[in-house]
């Protein structure tokens, strides 16, 4: 039940405040860049190169975020400014000292929406073709408050916070997604029946803000129920909406129906700011090597050209970029084929022209 | 020689009876504390052993019957419908089993619960130390009452086999898939600790403890090495709860440790959930705390075929209750005959291992793969047009077809 055009899938909302002003000799528009570490400078590069070459006038200001310098002023002063950022890969180390930079970018800007479309790809074949939702987490509560202490040796707790703000919050901007592409049905995750308070009032929330969109259709699945549904039949979902944990863990499971968490994109929206990024590790095993697959910044990066108004824009490159993956002739190693960096951006570069 | 104890036994009585074991037996139960190996049972099957010994325990109890009692819980949704095609292919199939049934717990039409039917139930599974149930209705705003039998009998370990049923028709039905996931089942975040801070701000706690994480690992390390299984992984999310995964990942470490037999790695759970739709084959035993191990028992029972086929067990240290593996009420299906009594055949058969009651736990698992791989007499889930009972009875014959042979 693939939509056309695609384009209305990896389309972010436009954030509430934000305007601009389009005609056709423009200012160029600038937008953050983070490289990453591993392989992000590489794929941040050809994504660049792609995105001028597509004719789009962006100015990108390039700022380093990264495990020695963490989040500076430099970095914050400039996303604040410019409203939009693409992030590259970002690394952070297991059970040890410092907080993930991932998650001081989010909670810096408030970042509260975690936008992760999943649209099976054309031509990259899984055992699921027919997969085409959204996953709306809440991203700054939930179980990642970072709330954690040990009362006695060997007895742990961690907090997991629920508020009816944030909760009304995420839900709001599901619908209005959901409105805006034309999606038909939002689903809430949860599992209060277990946790009857803090999901309890997540699904709470969620069913006020439903009452606010009578035509988009509203229901709630326990989480157990919606992982066994997502992978016995996928195609049953549209828009799902649910709180940190859970939507990390579904986002990466709906990554994984289409072909893993090389080809999706994904986007971090606040309401002053939004950080577009891709959500893959950084790979250092193949990091300087021109060998890594720049197909999630791209996806990326084409949210955020429709982000910022520019529909027709995002639509080229985005058809550019399946059109070559349907091909199959240019593919990185981890689509299955041999070619390089270099030779796939080509590739796609080379569609513009047609 | 079996050796097969009648009534609870304090450690000093356990000592004292391995005392007299043949050596080999009581070195493996002395070695480690192991919730699994330590099993009390209420019967004796006969010491007809080479020696020809007459022990002194079994003269006590030889002259007990020799069928085991088991309590039998039909619950509510599908339930019965799956217990009855259970007891019917026991009867089929001549275990020695008798039941000792509760039903009618609780009245969905007046929503009241009969408050002495669960303690009389905890008591009789304390009795007879294992129990078969179909799931139990909660009404919206009340306890779970399955998490109630697992709290009062501190059942801690979830166990949910996912293993791939031969010519089923699922996506990846050409993808061989043979994983278990073992659960923490007494507390992670489903510890209930809620509280409302103030209106519109509610707090969670997910407790880990050193002592639930030992036992856990323990068990699923011992499990792996029981059941012949190779590779253990742990599933966690320590990188962002550096304090709860991480205490339970240091503790699977440690006791991994003490088994270089068995392979083991660690994965995080959102990587995790991911490789299981696009690499399932990669999984064997997976240990994990509550909430990651209900959503990997999920997605891998739907790998597989669905909440149909998957059994489940949930083992303590002295009890052990078998159910389905992914606990759905199935109130939408209740009463019409549709539901595919597979899954709770499946954790039957893990309770005949369980009692030690391999031969019949072979022949009705050979009868159940010759209807759902060869035959493919299947219900509606599974794509097919037949009853539960249709199924049972296909089953029973085929049990039937073995006897003759034999």
């Amino acid at each position: 039940m693939l939509r056309f055009p695609i384009s209305n899938s990896f389309a972010a909302s436009k954030t509430p405040t934000y305007t601009r002003s389009f005609s056709a000799k423009r200012e160029p528009i600038k937008a953050t860049l983070i490289p990453g570490d591993g392989i992000g400078p590489e794929i941040s590069d050809a994504t660049v190169e792609i995105i001028k070459q597509a004719g789009v006038p962006i100015e990108w200001e390039r700022v380093v975020v990264s495990p020695e310098t963490g989040v500076s002023q430099e970095v914050i002063d400039s996303v604040e400014r410019n409203r939009v950022a693409l992030k590259g890969p970002l690394a952070t180390p297991i059970g040890k000292g410092h907080t993930s930079l991932n998650l001081a970018l989010r909670k810096q800007f408030n970042l509260y929406v975690n936008v992760r479309p999943s649209v099976s790809i054309p031509g990259f074949k899984t055992l699921y073709d027919d997969v085409d939702l959204v996953v709306m987490r809440e991203n700054t509560e939930g179980e990642y408050s970072g709330i954690e202490f040990s009362v006695v040796p060997g007895l742990a707790e961690s907090v997991k916070l629920i508020t009816k703000e944030a909760s009304t919050r995420v839900a709001d901007y599901a619908f209005k997604y959901a409105q805006r592409h034309q999606r038909k049905r939002v689903t809430a995750v949860h599992k209060a029946n277990i946790m009857r308070l803090s999901d309890g009032m997540f699904i709470e929330s969620c069913r006020q803000v439903a009452d606010r969109w009578p035509s988009i259709k509203y229901e709630e699945l326990v989480i157990d129920n919606a992982t066994m549904k997502l992978t016995m039949n996928p195609n049953q979902f549209d828009v799902l909406v649910l709180p940190n944990l859970y939507g990390d863990i579904v986002s990466d499971l709906c990554a994984g129906l289409i072909g893993g968490l090389g080809l999706t994109p994904s986007a971090n929206i606040g309401q002053e700011v939004a950080i577009f990024e891709a959500v893959h590790g950084t790979a250092p095993d193949i990091a300087g090597q021109n060998k890594a697959n720049p197909t999630a910044l791209l996806l990326s990066a084409c949210m955020m050209i429709n982000h910022l108004g520019m529909h027709e824009h995002g639509a080229k490159i985005q058809n550019a970029v399946l059109e070559t993956i349907r091909e199959g002739k240019t593919l990185t190693g981890d689509l299955g084929g041999k070619s390089s960096t270099s030779d796939f951006a080509a590739a796609i570069i080379s569609k513009f022209r047609d | 020689i079996r050796w097969h104890i009648l009534f609870p036994r304090s450690e000093q009585t356990e000592a004292k009876m391995f005392c007299r074991l043949p050596s080999s037996i009581a070195s493996i139960n002395r070695s480690q504390s192991v919730p699994i190996q330590k099993r009390g049972y209420a019967i004796v099957s006969n010491t007809t052993g080479a020696t020809g010994q007459v022990d002194t325990l079994n003269s006590i109890t030889a002259a007990m019957p020799p069928r085991r009692v088991v309590t039998l819980l039909p619950g509510d949704g599908i339930g019965p419908e799956l217990v009855q095609s259970v007891v019917g292919i026991f009867q089929a199939a001549d275990v020695p089993i008798t039941w000792e049934r509760f039903d009618n717990v609780f009245d969905v039409a007046k929503q009241k619960e009969n408050p002495e039917s669960l303690a009389q139930i905890v008591s009789s599974i304390a009795r007879n130390r294992v129990c078969l149930k179909g799931p139990l209705y909660t009404p919206p705003g009340t306890g779970s009452r399955n998490l109630t039998l697992r709290k009062a009998l501190d059942l801690f370990a979830n166990v949910v086999p996912c293993t791939s049923i031969p010519s089923l028709n699922t996506r990846h039905k050409n993808v061989p898939i043979d994983l278990v996931v073992v659960r923490e089942n007494t507390q992670g975040e489903y510890s209930g600790h809620e509280q409302v801070v103030e209106p519109g701000v509610v707090q969670s706690l997910k407790v880990v403890t050193d002592r639930s994480s030992k036992r856990i690992a323990q068990f699923a390390f011992d499990y792996a090495v029981r059941e012949g299984r190779k590779k253990v992984t742990c599933i966690h999310k320590a990188n962002i709860q550096k304090l709860t995964d991480g205490l339970f990942l240091r503790v699977c470490r440690e006791t991994a440790q003490r088994y270089p037999d068995i392979k083991y790695n660690e994965m995080i759970i959102d990587n995790c959930c991911m490789q299981l739709v696009m690499n399932p084959s990669q999984f064997d035993v997976m240990v994990t705390g509550n909430l990651y191990g209900n959503l990997i028992a999920n997605v891998g029972t739907g790998l597989v075929g669905g909440a149909g086929v998957t059994g489940g067990a949930n083992f303590g240290s002295d009890f052990a209750i078998f159910e389905v593996g992914a606990r759905h009420l199935g109130l939408d299906i209740a009463g019409q005959g549709k539901a595919n009594p597979t899954g709770l055949i499946q954790s039957s058969l893990m309770m005949l291992k369980h009692m030690d009651l391999h031969q019949h736990a072979k022949r009705i698992e050979s009868a159940l793969k010759t209807v759902i791989s060869v035959r493919k007499i299947w219900t509606a889930d599974l794509g097919g047009t037949a009853t539960t009972r249709d199924v049972t009875q296909a089953i029973i014959n085929e049990l039937d077809n073995q006897s003759d042979v034999d």
